[in-house]
């Protein structure tokens, strides 16, 4: 038999690939098989989503029996892109950055397989991005400041870092605008 | 029809000029980096309007602004291009596979010295891509991150303090970077030593793949070798990782040379002059032996044995023979017979080139 992608090989691989109950047979020879690595098995690249997925699906089988489980692990869905956790453990990938926020309590053990036992990140900070982190981290900070200075009642206090709230709040604006 | 002088002036690349440091050994570094648009779907949610978007914004963006480094930048897009001339993009190693056949909207943004690309909706909204010659992954990465800020300089990218950059894969995460360089180690691979390497450098948490072929097997005797972690270590940190790595290869693979060429000159002269001679006179080619035989002569050259021909030659008909280039240079599609004589006499005219000079 020929090969069904060059026509000019003989085939040396068949096999039969079945989504959603559509049969689909394939013919093909080692060279096609090689340049389409990722779609069929027996080949050499073997795709890294494929390897992936397997990984992704982190909890124990154990828990997996518990009733309702299945129910819970799929309603977990990113609302920005619609994605659900159980997608993203199928295909690998995350659809937006959004998705690291709504499945962030279950990225942890994720990352550190992947990244030998880091879940944190170590490198580069984006210059804009990186100047405003560190205000809100400062107000966070003071706000945090300014609820104890009321809670003794020590508000003129809590209205100088009150005034300084706004000053950042203004800068970080002002910035966004410019 | 193009003269072949003329075609292989135009075709390569000057990461395939075999003229950065440690040159005969490291064919090129290459440093990338996944980026994404801050508060925009990954292209694999993305809508189609939405890629578009992402297209205008590297039209409107980056090819209208020349770099102070690299110039100005070529937006090709993937729907525009025919078929083969993808094909000879990927075989330059500028684009991915996936972006050439998988991609929605997808498109790169070239330098004119092609040592810039940045690929746009891949698997990432942007992979910047700096491939430069012999060994030079400092370069690479100070090169990289000149073009990482200078695209922040024009929007902002999807950034968390605690998991940093945010790329569609988790295996991309944090960094976004993928330092890599293609070695060739023919004498280590002769000297059966590559399989006990080879898991010593898994274990060092890189990974190491041929470039042709698969593993140990590696066609041609290249290899490339990647970091695997992007998360947890800094840009500086994984790059001086894989250095160290590939230095001590540098200095075992010379010494395995040393060796061959002590121990047994006669037998490694016949090797690389029997292939230097099959690769002068055949007819007709498969790249499998192709590459084989370029990797021989290559080592000939590096050892001094042959003396006749420059070195950069495995670099560029290693890329020339590739079925893309074949077929742009026959200026047709071609059956795999028809690659296998042009391929053939290519190598042939190549290498009478050389006889010239």
């Amino acid at each position: 038999m020929l090969c069904q992608e060059c026509q000019e090989r003989q085939a040396t691989l068949h096999f039969t690939k079945i989504i959603n109950g559509e049969k689909t047979e394939f013919h093909i020879c080692d060279v096609c098989a090689k340049d389409k690595g990722e779609y069929f098995p027996g080949s050499n690249s073997f795709s890294i989503h494929q390897l992936l997925s397997g990984l992704l699906d982190v909890d124990h089988p154990v828990s997996k029996a518990n009733e309702g489980f299945a129910q819970q692990k799929a309603q977990l869905r990113c609302s920005s892109c619609g994605m659900t956790y159980q997608q993203f453990a199928d295909i690998g990938r995350f659809g937006c950055s959004n998705c690291y926020k709504r499945f962030n309590e279950k990225l942890d053990p994720i990352f550190k397989r992947i990244h030998s036992g880091n879940a944190k990140h170590a490198g580069k900070i984006p210059k804009r991005k990186g100047k405003d982190l560190h205000i809100h981290k400062e107000i966070r900070r003071l706000k945090e400041q300014m609820q104890q200075y009321i809670s003794k009642e020590e508000f003129e206090q809590a209205a100088e870092i009150r005034d300084e709230i706004r000053s950042l709040e203004k800068k970080l604006n002002e910035k966004r605008e410019g | 029809m193009m003269s072949l002088q003329n075609f292989i002036s135009e075709a390569i690349s000057p990461w395939m000029k075999n003229e950065g440091p440690d040159a005969d050994i490291v064919l090129s570094s290459r440093i990338r980096l996944a980026r994404n648009i801050d508060n925009t779907p990954f292209p694999i949610t993305a809508s189609k309007e939405k890629h578009e978007e992402i297209i205008e914004i590297a039209r409107s963006k980056f090819s209208k602004h020349s770099h102070k480094r690299f110039g100005t930048l070529e937006l090709l897009k993937m729907d525009d291009m025919k078929k083969n001339e993808k094909r000879v993009l990927v075989e330059k190693h500028l684009i991915s596979p996936n972006l050439s056949d998988e991609s929605k909207a997808g498109a790169v943004l070239l330098s004119e010295d092609e040592s810039l690309s940045i690929m746009v909706n891949e698997e990432d909204h942007f992979r910047i891509q700096v491939l430069l010659s012999g060994f030079q992954l400092d370069h690479g990465l100070r090169y990289a991150n000149e073009i990482d800020d200078w695209m922040e300089d024009r929007l902002d990218f999807a950034f968390e303090e605690k998991r940093g950059y945010l790329t569609s894969c988790p295996t991309n995460v944090g960094t976004g970077l993928r330092a890599s360089v293609m070695m060739h180690l023919p004498a280590l691979v002769i000297t059966r030593q590559m399989n006990r390497i080879l898991p010593a450098i898994n274990q060092l948490g890189l990974v190491v793949r041929g470039i042709y072929g698969e593993g140990s097997e590696a066609l041609g005797n290249l290899f490339q070798i990647s970091n695997q972690m992007t998360l947890g270590k800094s840009e500086d940190d994984i790059v001086d990782d894989l250095r160290s790595v590939v230095v001590q290869l540098i200095q075992q693979e010379r010494a395995a040379r040393e060796t061959l060429l002590q121990q047994s000159k006669l037998q490694m002269e016949d090797r690389v002059y029997r292939s230097y001679g099959i690769l002068s006179y055949s007819r007709t080619m498969e790249s499998k032996e192709a590459t084989q035989r370029l990797s021989d002569v290559r080592l000939g050259i590096d050892m001094g044995l042959i003396t006749d021909i420059s070195g950069s030659i495995l670099n560029e008909l290693m890329i020339l023979t590739q079925p893309g280039f074949l077929q742009q240079y026959a200026g047709e599609i071609l059956s795999s017979e028809q690659r296998d004589q042009r391929r053939a006499t290519l190598i042939r005219e190549r290498l009478k080139l050389e006889e010239n000079n």
